[in-house]
């Protein structure tokens, strides 16, 4: 398999707390992996090491193998990860339009001083970035909104506009963490549909954190699961399923708080 | 070129003109309206350049009087002690050609340094956020100050005074129009942008590939700049400073600018500071008029007075400000931690 991103025995201490203990995975070019497990397991912990907000205490992380440690979070989606929060994190002060537009920040050419000389380059390069932007927004159907705050949508389409507005830093590899969240059984199915346009069309690699079973096992060509901090078993969907491991760590032995249909409220 | 940069240009025109054939007239005629003009022109370059620290960068500064502080002391020194050899050598005190030149280099002087000021503080203080960001830059405003006191080349808390009262309203307003237009070109640009993202949200700023701490430097480094001009002005305008003219007050009376007018709302601030200059005018007015009986007049002079009921009146009824985004400013009051 061609390796895109790789976690090499990583290792994350909060003091005393280990979150997770050497923990190896690996993500291939235009794969898209699951990554799941119960309630504080430490999935999202993973994301934040993988994104630069926890530097991991031990062990690599690789993008097309080169290491990823030390590097602050805005340098990694630089190097071309980028990620969509659990709670919607969108800019509300921005339009929908500027919210998108904002992420071409990454690769702009122009600086500061561009901006106050106003010259033809400068103008060029709006333009050509107003024209992207709707052309994203035009892909998600979108473009309707491109006026509106970003507060107005519906909470689906919110959605859809941090996973648009994640792919305008040009990714290759895409980090959703729990995008199925809150979202009723019609839009987990219409999530899933655009996980998988996403990954086809933009030829990009997805990493889904994902609490609901039906989202992952339905997309994910492999599944990693963690259960405190630990990885307890990876392979395909029908490997995971019949894991007596993943089965005890979501059911455990008697009545639990989480069951492997229900998502997270 | 761009219809901004006509603008600006024409901006500048119209100042220069405006004050070649209308200064003396003004300022003969009518010395307490000119006086009232030049600051309210002062007012408006400090508020515009802060608006982009506090307002459309989300950083709270209460620190603006101290980078003002140094272009004013900075730009006096330099006239006081280099100007008589640049004058002499560029064509007299008289010229009218060598004052400006003399003048237009003490004020890049002060503005550098105050850059250079802010620079040396945003870097430090600028990881804090929120209240300690507020109170480390209220401490920088305070360490110049108590260091303004204790120099004895500047006049220590005797004051100093400045040769050369330089300041018109081609320089006042000539800098308001080149305030403006940077902190509107910054912040109407995709680069410019980052400078939102940063106050919306700061993690999701850093997850767009955005270098938060840069662009909060930059603001500070630019509003510092802009202070610093405005402390040059001010300078050559009351041909006498004082420590005491740089105090934590004069902070706050341009943060009142800021939060009056709109956090992020350039329009609205440069009102606010407009009305907020001539608000105590009026009120002096109106003191020595004979609705007032002698003992209340006291208590309509103070302007601090006024001010806290303007501000709790605002904060109560409309917390975005006069021209603000309600978005942005409800954010502040109900952020949301963690991931």
């Amino acid at each position: 398999m061609d390796s895109l991103l790789k976690l090499d025995r990583c290792t994350i201490r909060f003091g005393g707390l280990t979150a997770v203990a050497n923990f190896t995975m690996e993500v291939g070019r235009r794969e898209l992996v699951g990554l799941i497990g119960p309630n504080g397991a430490g999935k999202t912990t993973v994301f934040n090491m993988v994104t630069g907000v926890y530097p991991p205490t031990d062990g690599h992380v690789l993008l097309g193998g080169e290491p990823l440690n030390g590097l602050k979070p805005y340098a990694i989606t630089g190097k071309g990860i980028a990620r969509t929060f659990q709670n919607i994190r969108l800019f509300i002060s921005l339009s929908v339009l500027d919210n998108v537009k904002a992420a071409f920040n990454l690769h702009l050419k122009h600086g500061p001083m561009h901006a106050l000389t106003r010259g033809r380059a400068f103008l060029r390069e709006e333009h050509e970035i107003e024209n992207r932007t709707l052309e994203l927004l035009k892909i998600f159907n979108l473009d309707r909104y491109r006026d509106a705050m970003c507060r107005s949508l519906p909470y689906g389409d919110q959605r859809r506009l941090e996973i648009v507005r994640a792919l305008a830093t040009q990714p290759k590899l895409l980090l959703l963490d729990e995008p199925a969240a809150g979202m009723t059984p019609t839009e987990k199915s219409n999530l899933m549909r655009l996980i998988e346009f996403v990954q086809e069309t933009f030829d990009i690699s997805v990493l889904l954190v994902e609490h609901d079973m039906r989202v992952v096992m339905g997309i994910c060509k492999r599944i990693y699961v963690l259960d405190h901090g630990i990885k307890i078993a990876e392979g395909t969907p029908e490997e995971i399923r019949r894991d007596p491991n993943v089965i005890e760590a979501y059911l455990g032995e008697g009545p639990s708080e989480a069951a492997p249909q229900t998502g997270e409220m | 070129m761009s219809r901004a940069l006509l603008v600006l240009v024409a901006a500048l025109l119209v100042c220069l003109s405006v004050s070649l054939f209308g200064e003396n007239l003004i300022a003969s005629r009518y010395a307490y309206y000119y006086d009232i003009l030049i600051t309210i022109g002062i007012n408006v370059i400090l508020a515009t350049s802060l608006n982009l620290v506090n307002g459309y960068t989300g950083q709270f500064s209460l620190g603006h009087a101290g980078f003002m502080a140094v272009g004013a002391y900075a730009s006096a020194s330099w006239s006081n002690h280099l100007d008589p050899y640049l004058l002499a050598s560029i064509g007299g005190a008289n010229s009218p050609f060598a004052t400006n030149v003399a003048f237009l280099i003490s004020m890049l002087l002060a503005g550098s340094l105050a850059a250079i000021a802010g620079f040396a503080v945003g870097v430090p203080s600028l990881r804090l956020k929120g209240d300690y960001l507020a109170i480390a830059t209220l401490g920088f405003g305070e360490i110049i100050r108590v260091a303004i006191l204790n120099t004895d080349f500047l006049g220590a808390s005797r004051g100093l005074s400045v040769a050369g009262s330089y300041t018109n309203l081609f320089w006042t307003y000539g800098s308001v129009a080149i305030c403006v237009y940077v902190v509107l070109g910054l912040v109407h640009s995709t680069y410019g942008r980052g400078f939102l993202t940063v106050r919306d949200d700061e993690v999701a700023a850093e997850a767009m590939g955005i270098n938060t701490t840069k662009y909060k430097v930059m603001a500070f480094v630019v509003a510092s700049f802009f202070a610093g001009i405005a402390g040059a002005l001010y300078a050559h305008f009351k041909a006498f400073l004082t420590p005491e003219g740089f105090n934590f007050f004069r902070s706050v009376d341009v943060v009142v600018f800021v939060i009056l007018g709109g956090m992020g709302s350039t329009i609205g601030v440069i009102i606010a500071a407009i009305m907020l200059t001539l608000l105590p005018e009026l009120l002096r007015a109106l003191a020595h008029t004979q609705f007032v009986p002698p003992a209340y007049q006291g208590l309509l002079e103070n302007r601090l007075i006024l001010y806290s009921l303007l501000l709790i009146t605002l904060m109560l009824t409309r917390p975005q400000g006069l021209f603000g985004d309600p978005v942005a400013i409800r954010k502040r009051f109900t952020r949301s931690r963690g991931n």
